[in-house]
């Protein structure tokens, strides 16, 4: 059976010893030989997230503060980021693919409006659940609007916050892979040439890496949010779960949507 | 905004929707897909969450399967799928499509079995009620609006997901995207995008109408 990588030129070796030329799905050679590859796909990978992730978080926050302050502002806005999640990844590319073209511009666009989903929901409950008495002694001590927001709210809402930022991290990991359709999927460009190609180790080795950065991920962020709210730790158990209620739990439920 | 023009005279082409890759048939297989995919993972995942809820083990696994699943981008299975002997179809279509519909009715279900008021079970058990009276005449019922989410949840994941497995040589209107693409007709895909689009939030609407005639009690729960 003749099944090559693109690419690949077949070394002159006897070819029941090399894993490559018999398309095994692991292959020790592979990542010799393909290492820059893996690399570049990788760091694209990264990339990707990282800046989706970013801007999402940079476009939530007004929006969790839109929705906060105004209520119908924020049915709209939660009604139409859950419209958004339920578009399908590849048509998502695909619609914005004519106006941003064949660039990664187009799948950080589609990934930062799959991530605001999850975002401003998670941004909102955590600012709602802080407990109106704390609020009360801060305006009481003389904080201001903005020092109340960002050194009282903000704070304790973080626990909230990073909950989405986790899930928000893991799923666009996932999610960059559909990018590949319009050549910017990071790992995904991998695992989309194998379906022509049928390179087997290359697939398994993308997909495998893809989990991997997913979890490494997510532990980092949690490790995040360990060190930037000491006061859950020493707090105990118990503060943590009145301090921050269901939306956690919530969130985890919904995110399985869209692929 | 050329290309929604192109997109819209795409549409409006009777051609485009007859024929064997016509709109009409690519939607059926779509529909066709995504209604065995989540029946099958109903019947797989419904009996043993309800089970666990009832018993209140394996919440860990629970839980957690929906976290896992969210890390597993769905088109690398799909295309494991593909390459391993099972080979590319709709077999590997299906065996994915239904692995990633499993977590969402699991997780939601076990979630609901364990919300039920254990005052209501207790109350229940202290009315004589076997193990399984309780099960399908007080916890399902209380359940019910969880378990629907879940199921809605997991009905919208399939048609997203099932678009992608037009990647790997599956059906759907996945195919009228990825045909744009080879023809390089930026209004074929738009328009197929659309399609894609249109159904996933049709298939949504519908199961929030049914969720609305069929809860009596508007519980606060997990509504998306």
């Amino acid at each position: 059976m003749p099944v090559r990588p693109l690419g690949y030129c077949p070394p002159v070796i006897v070819a029941s010893g090399d894993c490559l030329k018999r398309n095994s799905w692991v292959c020790g050679k592979y990542f010799d030989e393909y290492s820059e590859e893996i690399t570049t796909a990788l760091r694209e990978h990264i990339y990707l997230t990282v800046v989706s992730v970013a801007i999402g978080l940079l476009v939530a926050f007004p929006m969790a503060l839109a929705a906060r302050r105004w209520r119908l502002t924020g049915s709209v806005l939660l009604g139409s980021t859950t419209i958004l999640y339920t578009i399908p990844s590849l048509a998502m590319f695909a619609i914005l693919q004519p106006f941003t073209g064949l660039t990664e511009t187009t799948v950080i666009i589609g990934l930062v409006l799959y991530s605001l989903t999850i975002l401003v929901r998670n941004m909102l409950a955590g600012l709602q659940a802080v407990p109106p008495d704390v609020v009360e002694a801060a305006k009481g001590m003389g904080y201001g609007p903005g020092r109340l927001l960002f050194q009282v709210e903000l704070p304790l809402a973080l626990p909230a916050i990073m909950a989405g930022v986790r899930v928000a991290t893991v799923s666009t990991v996932a999610l960059t892979t559909v990018g590949a359709i319009v050549g910017s999927g990071g790992l995904g460009n991998l695992i989309y040439s194998g379906i022509d190609t049928l390179f087997k180790a290359q697939v398994l080795t993308a997909s495998v890496l893809c989990v991997a950065l997913a979890i490494v991920a997510d532990l980092l962020l949690l490790g995040v949010q360990r060190l930037s709210t000491p006061w859950e730790r020493a707090g105990g158990r118990k503060r943590r779960q009145s301090a921050v209620p269901a939306p956690t739990a919530e969130i985890d439920l919904k995110a399985g949507a869209s692929a | 905004m050329n290309v929604l023009g192109d997109a819209w005279d795409w549409l409006a082409d009777g051609t485009n929707w007859s024929g064997e890759s016509g709109v009409w048939n690519r939607l059926g297989e779509h529909v066709v897909l995504t209604v065995v995919c989540v029946l099958v993972a109903v019947v797989i995942a419904l009996p043993i969450a309800l089970w666990l809820g009832h018993l209140g083990r394996g919440g860990t696994l629970a839980i957690n399967i929906s976290n896992i699943g969210r890390a597993i981008p769905t088109f690398a299975v799909l295309v494991l799928l593909g390459l391993s002997p099972i080979g590319m179809g709709d077999t590997a279509t299906i065996i994915a499509l239904v692995l990633f519909a499993i977590p969402p009715v699991l997780t939601n279900a076990y979630v609901g079995m364990r919300g039920v008021d254990r005052d209501v079970v207790e109350a229940s058990r202290g009315m004589g009620m076997t193990g399984g009276q309780m099960l399908f005449r007080v916890e399902l019922p209380l359940a019910l609006p969880l378990i629907m989410t879940g199921i809605r949840t997991c009905a919208v994941q399939v048609v997203a997901t099932a678009t992608l497995a037009a990647l790997v040589a599956g059906g759907g209107l996945g195919r009228i995207v990825t045909a744009g693409f080879d023809l390089q007709d930026n209004g074929q895909v738009v328009a197929g995008a659309i399609l894609v689009a249109a159904l996933a939030l049709v298939v949504e609407g519908l199961f929030a109408l049914v969720q609305r005639f069929t809860a009596r009690t508007p519980r606060g729960g997990v509504t998306s």
